[in-house]
């Protein structure tokens, strides 16, 4: 008998992946050095799932550190033409659709689906992409136009993008809510800093590595993995921070979303609450909104300054 | 001082591939016509390119009859999101078969490869990525909640902008669920014959587009054809006054983008040297066969001397030749018929007592070319300045005042484009408000994007081409009878 060896079924011991965080283009490890375990989802006898990777356990100093890389992408996002937003876009799609067979996997793994509705849930994230890659040319022509104003005077509205959005990203949905949150915001020009999901962070890490091959420019799109409950607080206080989603916050360990939206108010940042009408009598009940769902414009409008411009007219 | 010419700089043709001959592409596949063949010509050398098929009548009905299977059976019924992508799919196949289609543009049109290559081709690509947006979008059109396609269009387009024009018609339709036939001209069938062949590598549903190759009597059948519920169609008033006739009375739609004689109007407050390139790009571009040419200059009295001066010292600069050189400013006229019409409006600007002047440059002795040409001295009663050359032939005229340049540019029939340079912004806006056109350019002329509404005022036609306003000529409101699909 030969000596056991270590070997996968194949025969050939894979390679696996480190999963980092993703911060203006690059890929660094936690600034803490820190990294915490990330298991799939639990069995349905309630056994707990296996372990998938150790994820970057982001600290205060990266988001701090990606808040600085959004604010600098801003300027060459915001100022790229529409067209080219929307092709970039549209790219991602494209390079997510080739990877569709790992993120299927990861999907899976985390969210304790089958092979088949992990795929659905993966297709729908890829048409998400679709359907945010035709926007951003055509709001201003839906949200913004001409004002007939009582005077001979020219008066245009039209929308501009706010800036840096920091982004709670939903605990459960780790790809197609992930998708459903960041695109929206980054369609019209802001950037944005993402806190993954706690538990499920791993198709956020392999995102990052397909809007890395996107044509996005570094920056624009900032991945943070760790603990919610320890990153959210600095985000929600953050001075440079414009806007901030808290959809992620639904359901998050040790989080309240009413006082991250009063840690919000310090420099008024725009603020969209997690989902929930507050029937149940207690306001900050709040639950995942169903993301195969097609978006309407809410999202998008949330993180845009509507400019009006006046001008006389005479000979 | 050296004199330093250029060098010939000629793009390749290798990269296109010629048949011998083409057929019609009905159904999703090439077919032979029933017709007699007719030939293409390089108009810069007048070398056949390639034998067309013509179209009768019954090809037309055959490809109604594939367009309206298609659309029933397949088109309308897919969701926006897949018609979108079949979109995207094709926009991404003519950029990357970029090269090739501005060279195979050039050869068949005979306008520089410098406006295929960064133009023509470019924004084709540009109108089918922002259309695609708008497939799964089309709520958001402002023409209410659902609203549906109209079904089978027949488009006719021109021989000046062939792949433009083409993607002009072809990805709105296609966005709003409609299925089409489409003619292009006579003169310049290459490139929609290519189009279709990335239908193919785009795995588009079969008879979602059809291509009918043929001249007038092609683009009768497909307008009378009992069919056929929408024409699209760009290129001369006449026709397009035809085709109102014929569709009178009948339920078919129509949307007409037609001819224009734009007054491009200089202040003497306005920048000179960029009014000047301004003046040349509005006339010159595409050999002035554009149908919003800035085709009459009206330049303000203080300044008209000093405008003329500096046009013409510009235009003894344009380098006229080869459409293939990478140099080249301005190409060949497209056909025998249409250089025909240039220089009998011309004689007859001559003989009607407006001065006639040209750079003089030297011209190639094979193709059909016209020297770009200045008449100064031209009233508002010359034909030269009311009937629409389509040529590099510019009219300049005079005024006073701000009223008077008002009066003269809507003295025409036409209203498609307008030009204001002026460094007065309450002017130009004055103005805009004024001008019977449907664009008006400031400080700019001859600017293009999928995103902004373009068609004309009067006799230049009804109907928006691009920008959310184009999407209406391809939707209709959505009732019980309309709502036949899920086209949303």
């Amino acid at each position: 008998m030969s000596p056991t060896r270590p070997t996968s079924p194949a025969g050939r011991l894979e390679v696996r992946k480190t999963y980092k965080l993703y911060v203006g283009g690059k890929f660094p490890r936690s600034e803490s050095g820190r990294s915490y375990a990330v298991h799939a989802a639990p069995g349905r006898n309630g056994r707990p799932g296996a372990f998938l990777a150790n994820a970057a356990l982001g600290s205060r100093k990266d988001a701090r550190d990606a808040v600085v890389a959004a604010r600098a992408a801003v300027g060459g996002w915001s100022g790229a033409t529409a067209y080219n937003r929307g092709q970039v876009l549209y790219r991602v799609a494209e390079v997510m659709q080739g990877r569709a067979g790992q993120f299927t996997d990861e999907v899976a793994a985390g969210e304790g689906l089958t092979p088949a509705r992990a795929r659905a849930v993966v297709e729908a994230a890829i048409d998400r992409w679709v359907w945010y890659a035709g926007w951003p040319d055509k709001l201003a022509q839906v949200l913004g136009g001409l004002n007939p104003v009582a005077g001979p005077y020219f008066d245009i509205s039209a929308p501009e993008p706010t800036g840096v959005v920091a982004i709670v990203a939903p605990q459960r949905s780790s790809l197609l809510g992930l998708v459903s949150v960041i695109a929206p915001a980054i369609v019209s020009g802001n950037t944005c800093v993402v806190l993954a999901s706690e538990q499920r962070p791993l198709p956020a890490v392999t995102l990052g590595e397909v809007l890395a091959t996107s044509d996005l420019p570094g920056g624009v799109v900032n991945l943070i993995t760790g603990r919610t409950a320890e990153v959210a607080p600095w985000l929600a206080s953050h001075r440079d921070v414009n806007a901030i989603d808290l959809t992620g916050c639904a359901d998050a360990d040790g989080v309240s979303w009413g006082e991250l939206e009063a840690a919000a108010a310090d420099n008024l940042k725009r603020v969209v609450r997690p989902a929930g009408d507050g029937a149940a009598g207690d306001g900050l009940t709040a639950v995942e909104p169903d993301w195969l769902a097609t978006p309407g414009l809410e999202r998008m409008a949330a993180y845009l300054e509507t400019k009006t411009v006046w001008h006389p007219k005479g000979r | 001082m050296p004199k330093f010419d250029y060098a010939p700089a000629p793009e390749s043709r290798a990269v296109v591939d010629i048949q011998p001959s083409y057929g019609l592409f009905v159904g999703g596949e090439f077919v032979e016509a029933a017709g007699a063949a007719f030939a293409t010509v390089n108009p810069a050398t007048e070398e056949v390119l390639a034998e067309i098929g013509e179209a009768s009548a019954a090809d037309v009905d055959r490809a109604v009859k594939a367009a309206r299977s298609a659309y029933t059976r397949v088109w309308s019924r897919l969701s926006g999101t897949e018609r979108g992508k079949y979109l995207y799919r094709i926009a991404r196949i003519i950029q990357e078969r970029a090269r090739e289609l501005a060279v195979l543009e050039t050869l068949d049109n005979g306008k520089p490869i410098k406006e295929s290559r960064d133009v023509d081709i470019p924004l084709a690509a540009a109108h089918f990525f922002y259309h695609a947006g708008w497939a799964d979008k089309l709520s958001y059109a402002g023409l209410g909640p659902d609203p549906q396609p109209v079904g089978v269009v027949g488009q006719v387009i021109p021989w000046n902008f062939p792949f433009l024009m083409l993607a002009w018609k072809i990805a709105p339709a296609l966005a709003c669920g409609n299925t089409v036939v489409l003619k292009p001209a006579e003169t310049t069938p290459l490139t929609a014959l290519l189009f279709a062949e990335i239908c193919q590598q785009a795995d588009l549903p079969a008879g979602v587009v059809n291509i009918v190759t043929g001249a007038g009597a092609t683009g009768q059948a497909i307008v009378e054809h009992p069919g056929i519920d929408k024409i699209a169609f760009t290129g001369s008033t006449e026709v397009g006054k035809l085709i109102a006739r014929a569709v009178a009375g009948t339920r078919k739609r129509a949307t007409l983008e037609l001819g224009g004689k734009a007054a491009n109007i200089v202040f003497d407050d306005a920048p000179i040297d960029q009014a000047v390139e301004g003046i040349v790009n509005g006339i010159f571009f595409n050999q002035g066969q554009v149908c919003c040419a800035g085709s009459r200059l009206l330049v303000q009295e203080p300044i008209a001397e000093e405008v003329e001066r500096r046009l013409k010292r510009r235009l003894a600069t344009l380098r006229v030749g080869d459409p293939m050189d990478k140099n080249t400013d301005v190409g060949a006229i497209n056909s025998r018929h249409q250089l025909d019409r240039i220089t009998e409006l011309s004689a007859a600007g001559e003989a009607e007592g407006a001065t006639r002047w040209d750079s003089g440059c030297p011209l190639p002795k094979n193709g059909f070319w016209f020297r770009p040409t200045v008449f100064t001295g031209v009233s508002q009663a010359h034909r030269i300045a009311q009937e629409e050359i389509f040529g590099p032939v510019l009219s300049v005229l005079t005024f006073r005042t701000p009223a008077e340049a008002v009066a003269k540019a809507n003295n025409t029939p036409y209203g498609l484009s307008a030009g204001v340079w002026t460094e007065k912004g309450s002017r130009i806006l004055w103005m805009a408000d004024q001008l019977r056109a449907g664009v008006v350019w400031a400080n700019t002329f001859n600017q293009f994007d999928p995103t902004s509404p373009f068609g004309g005022y009067q006799e230049s036609g009804y109907g928006r081409e691009g920008g959310r306003h184009g999407l209406e000529a391809y939707l209709q409101a959505a009732t019980e009878s309309t709502r036949k699909g899920s086209a949303r």
